[in-house]
């Protein structure tokens, strides 16, 4: 039964989705049509079209995952990789046999000398791991048992939009999916009235001119506009165009809606096209996200404990505070992939101020969104992310003062970290230097990091790929690795 | 299984009546499953053995080599192993070289090939391809293997780079549905297959297809009137000429132009600010209009600046090249960013004139395809030498090389430049070579600060041997190598393109990739046909071609599905009746705007900005982006204006266009994809753009003096095209009254409320 079943099923879609893979809308069609599902509803959304791909290829530890990418790149100098000899020598030029021929970016490439500098904050160990957290991240610190630091991330971008790119994509160049994007196409939805891949923006408080982002960054490259990132936003409309004009009242949306798939069969039934059915059926995902997607946005069933535990901007719809809550509301609601961007980690100068500007958006509520799904039991099969997309430089960008510094872009060396979803807690992985800047032990490239996600997820990261203008093109491109001591 | 059988189970469940009726039905082809062979392979699936009939290298056999074996024994040497090649015809009749007793393939003894023993291995260590690859075979690919081995192993070139030469009109059953060569092949490939073409479509259907196929927008009532009524022989030619002459016909050919040359009004990386390129589009435009043949249209882009005496409307249609992204930020090494520009140029021109995926070889000799390492970066010589910059600063609109064009020069040569009055002159981004050349090196891994060896400038040999005697060695060498005589891919490529804007699908489905892993013609001949014809008798005439394709009966065809054609070719891959396709973002968009008479029909001009929901630029980026920070809607017409002129930042493109699947014009874009998805539906409904539209048609209507039953048949005929048949008028007249009691309103603004619907039906963004 399940064989035949299974057979017809693919029949069905191929037949609909031969074109050139464009038939998409036909995907949803092949689900509508499944005799033996018929009638259940469906997700446009993250239609699956991957069963060449046989995923999930293992058992998979991680269901959803949130993704908290600081954008800017945020000083694991400062905050994380703690570097007391970076203090002791303090105006030091870094010496050119530890630079060794790396590039450097063009606002530092014409200094005359690279002064070291070690950070103004002092750092402590917290828990029974020891971990190193910086006085500005008191409440990341003391969940630090919780989490799995990775002090050897290294990159091949030295700048912003390349090095974002790289992070969300696999590739340094625009034009390939989002993570978000390759995790929709590989794996679908979990739910039946959300999208699978959503995004949410905010800005930081210490850099407020920061950085950009690009729509691109969430972008679906080559896949389905299917597995595109939804962007919610904190505006009247949520979702782009969501909301009915003034006057028009769901009563009269749902009596449109009907007449219009009345209307649209008997066009299906005189041309025959079967992209029809499915063309109804994004009608009506569209009137269910009219009210799925606010309800989820709205926060007013939230007890005050909870708000509290995100701290004082909890309530601030557009802050990174508000945007945690939003992610484990997307994430109770099974969204698979909750893609949150804080900008203004860019601290070329005026550092010790900045950056505490963005410690203070980041802290409490980073470390109360991994709590709040862990005390809701969402924390062991969702995989929560917090870095960005480079580091910084152990030595001064500009002028070297008493108490101020900047640092540039640094690619050979960063700090992120991760919690839940089979990632060991209470962990430190890889080394740099005693002045910060080269990895002596366990690199971690970022293609290995995006190999070890999709791991979680039960995906073999070389087995996930999509056939391109005759490529075959995945996400980590053509390497990366499983780390696996990252595992618990 | 009988065929009343067939007949009386819904449409829908044909796919799965067809898996049935293979298991019994052994004499016809499965057409859910010759995905491989369009050719002359016919497959025959039993419930437990494929059997292959007579295959063809070039259709069957190639592409499972290319796509299976071609990553290790294709035509990169550094990646080949065992020193097999599979891509060149000697490869295949060697002996192996760590064995010499063994062959590739055995001519005396087929079995004996090594080639199948190795395919059919159950050894892992043995078997190809090896389990490392991810790649299998599958049975069905194994057996056409072997049957090709049977035959004789025989190699041919590969289809594409031997030129067309003009084919033999075929004869068939159908003369008096043909109108005109296309047909013959069209048909003649139906009645292979055992299909009929369809009888011709019905005049209002026909003419709003080839309204928006031409120029874009949908007919007025009175334009589809006048044509039912007109009964002459020629009403259809007549209707042609007429949209040929239109100035929207270039603005409908430039919209297709700006995908592929990946324009925008902004920088695109990074702070992403605005950059001006407009002239270069109304150039476009007015080429299209002015029917300038491909091959000057082409010529003029490569190389507009460096022809002899160049005007400078010429210099102008250089900017072509200067449409790729430049970046802004501050920290960049601006020789990386040089490097991509030039690649992006040479992937471009490429990709457009070639139909090849030349990218694959600018980091190694591709995988698949005859163009070596080397071969790419002599394509990329050609377009090494402008005198630019790598990173441009904040608040440069056209970095050098630049072109100022002012008042006079309007006056005197380029009166098709839209300069606002309130602007004295303008200045755009073109091409200009540097004083001294540059040398081009090979740059290992594609990466700029990796020089390796020097080269010359040329193009890929497989294609056709760039003659230094013959053409120098610059941009204008290079044009004229693209319209040589000899030449088998601009032509082919150009005429595929053509033909994927009318009937949605290329005849090679992959318009950008003409190569071994590339979709294969599924009408050779056909392709031929027209890349002869349009080559050699047309000498480039565009409206000529684009005449000839729409006069065919193959295009006026029926759109809808016959059963009978459906069970056999279930995705109308030959065309046994008109393929009814979504329209484009920009056309959704215009016929929302023209069918409730708010179009302002200005050609041309800076581009504009429409209203679209706040708070989408500012919000990413970040307090830079310069006059592009915060997005500030136009006023007056500008609202109004043809999609193709809609500001175009490509950080933050446009959410009209991109939620109906416009690309992001990072890069050179030949199809756009066709998407059904829930954002779709929420902008037609909930876009106060297709709000207004409904409002100001409702109005427009509802106050004519006429039954209600009269105001909804015209409602609809102006929106859809179509005449509403009892059954849907009834319909939409219920859904009218419901409204009314459910929301206690009057007739005018229930009236309002169906143009919505109307608005929202799959019909209007249809092209049937």
């Amino acid at each position: 039964m399940e064989e035949i079943h299974k057979h017809f099923l693919n029949n069905n879609r191929r037949n609909f989705l031969k074109k050139a893979g464009l038939g998409i809308g036909g995907l949803a069609l092949g689900s509508l049509l499944d005799p033996f599902n018929f009638g259940k509803e469906t997700n446009p959304f993250a239609s699956l079209n991957n069963n060449s791909l046989n995923l999930p290829h293992f058992a998979p530890k991680a269901k959803r995952i949130i993704y908290l990418f600081q954008s800017g790149g945020p000083s694991q100098l400062d905050l994380f990789d703690y570097k007391p000899k970076l203090n002791q020598l303090r105006g030091i030029d870094l010496p050119a046999s530890v630079r060794d021929g790396q590039r450097l970016t063009g606002m530092t490439s014409g200094q005359a000398k690279f002064p070291l500098v070690g950070s103004n904050y002092n750092f402590k160990q917290y828990g029974e791991s020891r971990a190193w957290v910086s006085e500005l991240m008191p409440y990341v610190g003391k969940i630090a048992d919780e989490l799995c630091f990775v002090k050897s991330m290294h990159t091949e971008a030295i700048n912003h939009d390349p090095a974002i790119t790289f992070f969300q994509t696999g590739s340094q160049q625009p034009g390939r999916p989002s993570m978000g994007s390759w995790m929709s196409y590989g794996l679908g939805s979990l739910n039946n009235n959300m999208p699978s891949f959503v995004v949410l923006l905010s800005n930081g408080t210490g850099r407020p001119k920061g950085q950009p982002l690009y729509s691109r960054l969430w972008g679906n490259g080559f896949l389905s506009s299917l597995h595109q990132g939804v962007q919610f936003r904190s505006a009247k409309d949520p979702v782009l165009y969501l909301k009915n004009p003034d006057g028009v009242t769901a009563q009269e949306r749902r009596k449109m809606l009907d007449y219009l798939a009345e209307l649209n069969h008997q066009q299906e039934a005189s041309f025959g096209d079967p992209e029809i059915s499915s063309r109804i059926a994004q009608y009506e995902m569209a009137y269910r996200m009219q009210t799925s997607v606010p309800e989820t946005m709205d926060i007013s069933d939230e007890p005050d404990h909870i708000l509290q535990m995100y701290g004082p901007n909890a309530q601030k719809p557009g802050t990174y505070a508000a945007n945690c809550i939003q992610a484990r509301r997307l994430i109770e609601k099974d969204v698979r992939f909750v893609q949150l961007y804080h900008m203004g980690w860019d601290q070329h100068e005026n550092l010790p101020g900045q950056i505490k500007g963005q410690t203070s958006d980041v802290d409490q509520p980073t470390a109360a969104l991994i709590m709040d799904l862990k005390q809701r039991g969402l924390l062991e099969d969702t995989l929560v992310v917090w870095g960005g997309e480079f580091g910084r430089t152990n030595y001064c960008q500009g002028t070297l003062s008493d108490t101020n510094y900047g640092r540039d872009h640094h690619p050979r060396s960063f700090t992120i970290f991760m919690a839940g979803a089979g990632i060991k807690p209470g962990f430190s992985y890889g080394e740099t230097d005693d002045l910060g800047y080269n990895i002596v032990k366990d690199p971690v490239h970022v293609h290995d990091l995006q190999a070890t996600i999709l791991n979680q997820f039960g995906i073999d990261h070389t087995k996930m790929i999509y056939k391109h203008q005759g490529r075959r093109f995945r996400l980590t491109d053509v390497s990366g690795n499983v780390i696996n001591d990252l595992l618990s | 299984m009988k065929k009343n059988n067939i007949k009386i189970l819904s449409y829908f469940f044909v796919p799965l009546l067809i898996t049935l009726a293979f298991k019994y039905v052994s004499s016809k082809p499965a057409v859910n499953d010759i995905s491989v062979s369009n050719q002359t392979n016919e497959i025959v699936k039993t419930s437990s053995k494929i059997e292959v009939s007579e295959v063809n290298f070039n259709f069957d056999v190639k592409p499972i080599l290319s796509d299976k074996c071609y990553t290790c024994h294709g035509p990169d040497d550094k990646a080949r192993q065992a020193n097999l090649r599979l891509d060149i015809q000697d490869g295949f009749y060697k002996s192996l070289e760590d064995n010499p007793n063994h062959y590739v393939i055995n001519k005396n003894n087929p079995n004996e090939s090594e080639i199948l023993k190795r395919i059919n291995s159950e050894n892992s260590i043995y078997v190809m391809p090896p389990p490392e690859s991810n790649l299998t075979l599958s049975e069905k690919e194994k057996q056409i293997l072997k049957k090709w081995v049977s035959q004789g192993g025989k190699w041919e070139q590969h289809w594409a780079y031997t030129k067309p030469e003009l084919p033999k009109v075929p004869e068939i059953k159908y003369k008096d549905w043909a109108t005109n060569e296309i047909d013959f092949f069209i048909s003649n490939k139906l009645e292979s297959k055992g299909m009929t073409p369809s009888n011709l479509e019905e005049k209002e259907i026909l003419i709003r297809r080839a309204y928006f196929d031409i120029i874009g927008l949908p007919p007025s009532l009175d334009e589809i009137d006048n044509f039912i009524s007109d009964k002459s022989e020629n009403a259809y030619e007549k209707v042609i000429d007429k949209l040929l002459m239109s100035e929207a016909y270039g603005e409908r050919m430039a919209a297709i132009w700006m995908d592929l040359s990946r324009y925008g009004d902004s920088h695109g990386y990074q702070d992403d600010q605005e950059r001006i390129m407009w002239p270069w589009r109304d150039w476009v435009i007015h080429a299209y209009n002015t029917n300038i043949p491909y091959d000057k249209f082409i010529t003029w882009q490569m190389a507009g600046d460096m022809l002899p005496n160049a005007t400078k409307e010429q210099i102008l249609a250089s900017g072509f090249n200067r449409n790729h992204k430049i970046t802004q930020e501050g920290g960049v090494v601006p020789e990386e960013y040089r490097v991509e520009y030039v690649a992006d140029r040479t992937v471009t021109s490429a990709k457009i004139m070639m139909g090849l995926t030349v990218e694959c070889a600018r980091c190694h000799t591709h995988k698949y395809d005859p163009i070596s390492h080397d071969e790419f970066f002599s394509l990329y010589s050609f377009f090494n030498n402008v005198e630019e910059d790598g990173l441009i600063g904040y608040g440069i609109t056209a970095p050098k090389p630049n072109l100022t064009i002012n008042k006079k020069d309007i006056n005197d040569d380029l009166s098709f430049v839209n300069l606002p009055d309130s602007i004295s002159d303008v200045t755009l981004m073109v091409m200009k070579e540097t004083e001294n050349l540059r040398n081009t090196y090979v740059l290992n891994r594609g990466s700029y600060d990796s020089p390796t060896r020097l080269v010359k400038p040329s193009t890929p040999k497989a294609v056709l041997e760039f003659d230094n005697n013959k053409y120098p060695s610059n941009r204008i060498g290079l044009s004229k190598w693209f319209f040589d005589k000899d030449n088998p891919l601009t032509s082919r490529v150009t005429v595929n393109r053509l033909w994927q804007q009318f009937f949605g699908v290329g005849i090679v489905a992959t318009p950008d990739d003409f190569g071994s892993q590339g979709n294969k013609p599924v009408n050779p001949e056909l392709l031929d046909w027209l890349a002869y014809t349009f080559q050699n008798k047309d000498n480039w005439d565009t409206k000529k071609f684009i005449k000839r394709l729409v006069m065919s009966s193959t295009y006026r065809q029926s759109s809808k599905v016959k059963k009978e054609n459906r069970l056999i070719d279930s995705d109308n891959t030959y065309l046994a009746n008109y393929p009814r396709q979504k329209l484009s973002a920009e056309m959704i968009r215009d016929n929302a705007l023209a069918t409730s008479k708010m179009l302002v029909k200005k050609v041309g001009g800076p581009s504009v900005k429409p209203m679209q929901p706040p708070g989408l630029w500012d919000e990413v980026t970040g307090g830079g982006g310069g006059s592009l920070a915060f997005y500030v809607p136009d006023s007056g017409e500008n609202l109004y204006r043809r999609s193709l002129y809609t500001f175009w930042k490509r950080t933050v493109p446009p959410p009209s266009m991109m939620i109906f699947d416009a690309p992001t014009r990072d890069f050179c874009s030949p199809v756009r994809q066709k998407t059904s998805t829930p954002l779709q539906s929420l902008a037609l409904m909930n876009d106060p753009q297709y709000q207004l539209a409904a409002e100001n048609l409702s109005e427009l209507i509802f106050n004519e003096n006429t039954s209600i039953e009269n105001k909804i048949i015209k409602l609809y005929r102006t929106v859809t095209g179509r005449t509403p048949i009892d059954i849907e008028v009834d319909k939409l007249k219920k859904y009218l009254d419901e409204i009314k009691e459910l929301n206690k309103i009057e007739d005018k603004i229930a009236f309002n409320s169906l143009a919505v619907l109307v608005y929202n039906l799959d019909e209007t963004t249809q092209k049937s």
